[in-house]
């Protein structure tokens, strides 16, 4: 039982059931994954926000520090779609947002760069978390999309036993009670 | 006893609970037989209806057997009795149950403070819904309490199957009242946004009321199907023009009459900029619904016709077009559904074989397989549109 149930559990009314014994959770593996991917790129977005010239200093990327920021606002943006409940579109822009930081980190991995060592580990480290990305976005789609499977035709559930001539008329001729005569 | 518990955003378990008891004189007890995941369920699922706690017992359309009446029930219900409980608590006794306006009953909601400082002023307590009406336990259970046991009920024969009246809890006469809120008349153009349960049982109530065509709109294909199947002309939303093809089929006039059975969730699409708005607002948290279909109704609906809203806002909604209501004159007329207003004469109905509406079902399990019954109907796999639970 968690926290959380233990608390609630104190403020229900005495009649009222209680939890015992939590089930198991239905969110999948790819669900939890994406879960954490969300915080980290919210977290990771804060950084880049309040730690730009830091970044820029690191990396030897001085002068883009308003890039950085504007980075940082995109990690933050997707993190937040991608623990709502649209959280396929959430992740699938965080791969997007990787090619941008690869694209960027990759411009940045020149000889004449002092700091390209630093640039190197960030690279391999945004290929990391890419992968991850991918794996969650693939992984998320997959469990909650609709599938290849034909939809089903319900073209015989009218609803109308007698068809639906018959019950119109029927209820034309109002043989039925008025409404609240329960 | 067993039962699908809320836990947060999509988290709901099927958890082992304590078993619920008598409170009150004119409580009663019941055995589940069966029970049904709605719609509404989902605003709860993605929690997006404000102050869900964790631990809250799910389900609000519910139907089985009473095990144990408090004392002040007086020959109401007895043992032993077969009951569909509706989804709304009614005293029977204050000045709304009196006008049958049973969804703002105003005794039932044992959180009224709270209601009121959301709402201005309380509406009735809901099974299994936000405690803002009351926090009831609900119905995905084996077992569970009814207050006010002596009117909260609909007693149903031993002739009819569960699958056949579960329904008049509250997806049948949401729809009936949906249409006859209308005041459908042989001339008119019912229009019909949103193809799931409470659409599906919309359509045929407004067969049923008389009007001359029914018009339903969504975009998936086995739900149109089932649309089609009631007597209704499909629109497939994601592959034409709404607008145009309600205008062509009335003559450019459009509908007389407009429901939205689609509420607060409607579908997010590039097509539809308004919605890739409303979604932003909802993520920034300065909009709770996405109203795509009442702007859309506002637009379409003929001058002097009527708007009718089952489907489920919550709190605050952007750009809706009052100056194209206002000068269309239109009339709006909503809210969650006042149940046993209906039922007496829905029952009748059914029992005359006039409509059955077990056609909604597609999938019947055993309560365990509850929390991935609510995946699959939110993502609308394997055709799913209506789940029946068999505790
Ligand atoms: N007023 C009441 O008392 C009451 C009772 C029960 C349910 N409800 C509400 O009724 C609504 C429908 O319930 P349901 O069980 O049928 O749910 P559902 O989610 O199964 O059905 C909603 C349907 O609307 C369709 N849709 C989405 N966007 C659309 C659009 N732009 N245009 C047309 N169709 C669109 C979806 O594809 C889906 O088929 C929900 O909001 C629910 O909360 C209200
Ligand atoms: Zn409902
Ligand atoms: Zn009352």
């Amino acid at each position: 039982m968690s926290v959380a149930d233990r608390l609630t559990n104190i403020t229900r009314s005495p009649g009222d059931p209680k939890v015992l014994k939590a089930g198991p959770s239905a969110l999948g593996a790819t669900d939890n994954l994406a879960h954490k991917l969300s915080w980290f790129s919210i977290a990771l977005g804060v950084v880049e926000l309040v730690g730009a010239e830091r970044i820029a200093g690191a990396l030897g990327m001085r002068g883009k520090e308003h890039l950085i920021r504007a980075y940082g606002a995109r990690e933050i943006s997707s993190g937040i779609l991608s623990l709502s409940v649209d959280k396929q579109a959430g992740l699938w822009s965080r791969v997007a947002g990787d090619g941008l930081d690869i694209a960027t980190l990759l411009a940045a991995y020149r000889h004449d760069n002092p700091k390209r060592d630093n640039v190197g580990l960030a690279l391999a480290m945004v290929a990391g978390i890419s992968l991850l990305d991918v794996i969650a976005a693939k992984g998320v789609t997959a469990r909650h999309s609709r599938g290849a499977t034909k939809p089903r035709d319900y073209s015989d559930r009218s609803g109308f036993p007698g068809g639906l001539a018959a019950a119109r008329s029927a209820s034309r001729s109002g043989r039925t009670q008025e409404p609240g005569a329960a | 006893m067993r039962a699908l518990v809320w836990h947060g955003k999509e988290d709901i378990r099927c958890d082992e609970v304590s078993d619920p008891q008598i409170e009150d004189e004119r409580d009663a007890i019941i055995r589940v037989t069966s029970c049904a995941i709605c719609g509404s369920d989902l605003h709860l699922y993605h929690n997006y209806v404000p102050a869900m706690l964790p631990g809250d017992i799910m389900g609000h359309e519910m139907m089985g057997e009473v095990v144990e009446v408090g004392k002040g029930i007086n020959g109401a219900l007895k043992k032993g009795d077969r009951i569909v409980v509706p989804f709304t608590i009614i005293c029977g006794q204050c000045d709304q149950c009196k006008r049958q306006n049973f969804s703002v009953c105003e005794r039932s909601n044992r959180k009224k403070n709270l209601g009121e400082k959301v709402f201005g002023h309380a509406t009735a307590g809901l099974f299994g819904y936000t405690h803002l009406t009351g926090g009831y336990p609900g119905g995905q259970a084996e077992y569970m309490r009814v207050p006010f046991a002596d009117a909260t009920h609909i007693k149903v024969p031993d002739s009819l199957t569960d699958e056949q009246v579960l329904f008049l809890g509250d997806i049948f006469p949401t729809g009936w009242q949906a249409a006859a809120q209308c005041d459908i008349e042989p001339t008119d153009t019912v229009a019909i946004w949103g193809c799931g349960p409470v659409g599906q049982m919309a359509i045929r109530s407004a067969l049923l009321l008389g009007a001359k065509q029914v018009l339903a709109i969504d975009c998936l294909p086995e739900r149109l199907s089932m649309a089609a199947a009631g007597g209704a002309i499909t629109i497939n939303f994601a592959k034409e023009s709404v607008v145009e093809r309600l205008n062509d089929l009335t003559g450019g006039k459009g509908p007389e009459k407009c429901i939205d059975c689609v509420g607060m969730e409607s579908h997010v699409s590039l097509a539809q900029p308004d919605t890739i708005y409303d979604r932003a607002k909802q993520m920034m948290l300065l909009e709770n619904d996405r109203p795509h279909v009442l702007r859309e109704m506002i637009y379409v609906c003929r001058p002097a016709g009527v708007i009718s809203i089952p489907g489920v806002y919550s709190g605050l909604v952007d750009k809706i077009p009052m100056g194209q209501a206002m000068n269309k004159g239109l009339s709006f007329r909503m809210g969650q559904t006042h149940v046993n207003r209906w039922t007496g004469d829905l029952l009748h109905r059914i029992e005359e074989g006039q409509i059955d509406p077990s056609f909604v079902i597609t999938h019947t399990v055993g309560l365990e397989q509850g929390p991935e019954m609510y995946k699959v109907f939110r993502d609308k796999q394997d055709s799913c549109i209506k789940v029946v639970l068999k505790p």
